[in-house]
């Protein structure tokens, strides 16, 4: 500090002007360095996208589009096709997003409208664990705890309730194996309960509290109020919520590995084994020899970033437009 | 409702009724998601501290059959996720600073927060994908810095995103006091705005780490693993959460022994640095 002083003295206003040149310098590049990491950020997405698409090319264009329909998978005879894991996918997320939702929702509620100041924070916390415990963990806990469990006492049971059914009873044929479509959707759900639920309660909590209060003072139960008053101001949030658990069930991996049991076959019952993109990309990717076999796995991670991609992209739109409400009210 | 006439009573009690059912779902809902916490956390303290020597931390991976431990993937772990968040912090804390500080006008920021929160969720297996198209398949081997890019990834929109928020609650009466006393604006962000920010972003860098030590799938196919204790990043490195999904799947009994062990491990490491990153976060607040 002194020494600058002293050499501004002994240059006087000329050196304050290459100061200032300098510092003009300095924001410049500061300015640039930090936008061309942004875009750099930016970049990624198209990144990812561009090297799948090229590396998968050999794969289009031997299938073509019949690759998302066609249910072979034979690496010897060189001949691929994405329906099963794709079929894994969707009905393994569907069923964890049929347990997660009424389960989130009632978590969002009673962490927003039923609990005591005091134990918000520790029960909030400690789903929010439920979300830091890595998924290989799930995994683990899944194939040597809950699968023999889920076997013994649970499938049997919904095997002979629902098995004689009609059309219903088709989803519960076989034997209770343990893994299988159900106990991976079972899992995933557990997984992004946490996910849905966070962002139910930090939306329920943007509810202006004399909208709540006047329901409230009509006589409304707590139960109407959730209903009739929260849950219509929220609705995008929700959905948004929603539709981000659903991203997360979509590309989970390792728990579903590990429980799913990685048959491609397709079969309707969920109690039989069956395979997800993101599995099938686990178990055989390191392994597979000869090009179009790992082009046509790279193709089903496309087909997977693709889906993912735009749930999420509907996801944050929903919640940038419940956020743009806000703004708009308050 | 002593004036009440029957029908009114029976409509009031249906809606009482209807609210004590929901209410109760509710708590139960809650007592769900609880019930499975508690049951995997104990699941793990049975089988892992049972497993938890110091064989298992002074030693590499067994052959199957002999006694071993996970030296090697504990240090390919480590070196991995160091790296990794080497790579992603400053990439990170650099595109954050733009969003929150130049961002302001002009499209380039919202587009950005828009794809790193996309990118935030996007399936960790892809990017090892990713990696694997880009680079691995362009040198022609797994590497330990493979996989460490492909953690990068994951920490990168971590970063981003809480830079991004801390920086926007630095208040602008700071900035408008370090520019009306002169200072260029890199000066302001850098002594100013990162001053204030500072525990934020190091919370964001921590919960990034939690992440990236439990992750498996974008490691499968880029550092794969190595049986043996390796400091080579540039050769296939083993790594905890690859050694426990080889080790589970195994038909092998101690192998099973050795997979708990590595869970508690990791499981420890990532609740220690959540919690660690709750209280830093809590501290500043306070």
């Amino acid at each position: 500090m002194n020494s600058s002083r002293h050499s501004r003295a002994v240059h006087g206003p000329h050196r304050r002007t290459a100061r200032a040149q300098l510092s003009r310098l300095g924001d410049a590049l500061f300015e640039n360095v930090t936008r061309l990491f942004a875009v750099l950020v930016l970049g990624t997405l198209l990144a990812i996208l561009v090297s799948l698409v090229v590396t998968s090319l050999p794969s289009l264009k031997a299938f073509g589009l019949g690759f998302l329909w066609s249910d072979d998978w034979d690496p010897v005879r060189d001949r691929f096709g994405a329906l099963v894991p794709i079929y894994g996918t969707l009905v393994s997320s569907c069923i964890a997003m049929l347990i997660a939702l009424p389960i989130s929702f009632g978590i969002a509620i009673f962490l927003t409208e039923m609990s005591p100041t005091w134990l918000k924070r520790p029960l909030g916390t400690a789903i929010e664990l439920l979300a830091a415990i890595p998924s290989i963990i799930y995994g683990m806990w899944g194939l040597f705890v809950f699968t023999p469990v889920f076997s013994k006492h649970v499938q049997p049971l919904l095997i002979e309730i629902f098995g004689p059914l009609p059309g219903i009873g088709r989803l519960f044929q076989g034997p209770p194996m343990g893994i299988g479509m159900l106990t991976a959707g079972i899992i995933l759900a557990i997984m992004v309960i946490p996910f849905i639920s966070s962002v139910m309660r930090d939306v329920f909590e943007l509810v202006p509290a004399v909208l709540k209060e006047s329901a409230y003072g009509l006589g409304a139960t707590t139960w109407e109020v959730v209903w009739k008053v929260v849950l219509p101001y929220t609705r995008t949030g929700v959905v948004g919520g929603v539709m981000l658990g659903l991203g997360r069930a979509l590309g989970e991996t390792m728990a579903v590995t590990f429980v799913i049991g990685n048959a491609q076959r397709l079969s309707v019952s969920l109690l039989a084994p069956g395979n997800s993109i993101a599995s099938s990309l686990a178990n055989e990717f390191a392994e597979a020899v000869g090009d179009l076999y790992t082009s046509s796995l790279i193709e089903l991670g496309l087909i997977l970033f693709l889906i993912t991609t735009v749930v999420l992209a509907i996801a944050k739109l929903m919640l940038l437009r419940l956020g743009r409400l806000e703004g708009t009210k308050s | 409702m002593r004036h009440a006439t029957p029908a009114i009573r029976r409509i009031y009690n249906r809606r009482r009724r209807l609210n004590r059912i929901n209410m109760a779902m509710s708590a139960l809902g809650m007592g769900f998601g609880l019930f499975w916490l508690a049951w995997i956390l104990f699941t793990l303290v049975r089988y892992g501290f049972e497993a938890l020597t110091w064989k298992l931390l002074s030693q590499s991976t067994p052959p199957p059959g002999s006694d071993g431990g996970l030296l090697n993937a504990i240090v390919g772990s480590v070196m991995m996720a160091g790296t990794a968040t080497l790579i992603g912090t400053p990439v990170g804390v650099l595109a954050g600073t733009y969003l929150a500080e130049y961002g302001r006008r002009g499209w380039i920021a919202p587009a950005t927060r828009f794809i790193n929160d996309i990118l935030l969720s996007a399936p960790s297996i892809v990017l090892g994908l990713f990696i694997y198209t880009v680079y691995v398949a362009r040198v022609g081997h797994f590497s330990g810095f493979a996989g460490a890019l492909a953690l990068s990834l994951i920490v990168i929109p971590v970063v981003v995103r809480t830079t991004d928020d801390m920086l926007k609650l630095v208040p602008d009466s700071l900035r408008e006091a370090a520019i009306a006393l002169g200072a260029p604006k890199w000066k302001m962000v850098t002594r100013v705005s990162y001053r204030a920010a500072r525990t934020g972003i190091a919370t964001g860098v921590l919960l990034a780490v939690a992440r990236i030590s439990g992750e498996t799938a974008p490691l499968l196919f880029t550092a794969l693993n190595n049986q043996f204790l390796s400091h080579d990043m540039n050769a296939p490195m083993a790594n905890l959460p690859v050694v426990i999904f080889q080790f589970a799947m195994s038909p092998y009994d101690d192998w099973h022994k050795i997979a708990w062990g590595g869970a508690i491990l990791i499981t420890l490491s990532v609740l220690g640095i959540n919690i660690l990153a709750r209280l830093l976060f809590r501290q500043r607040n306070s």
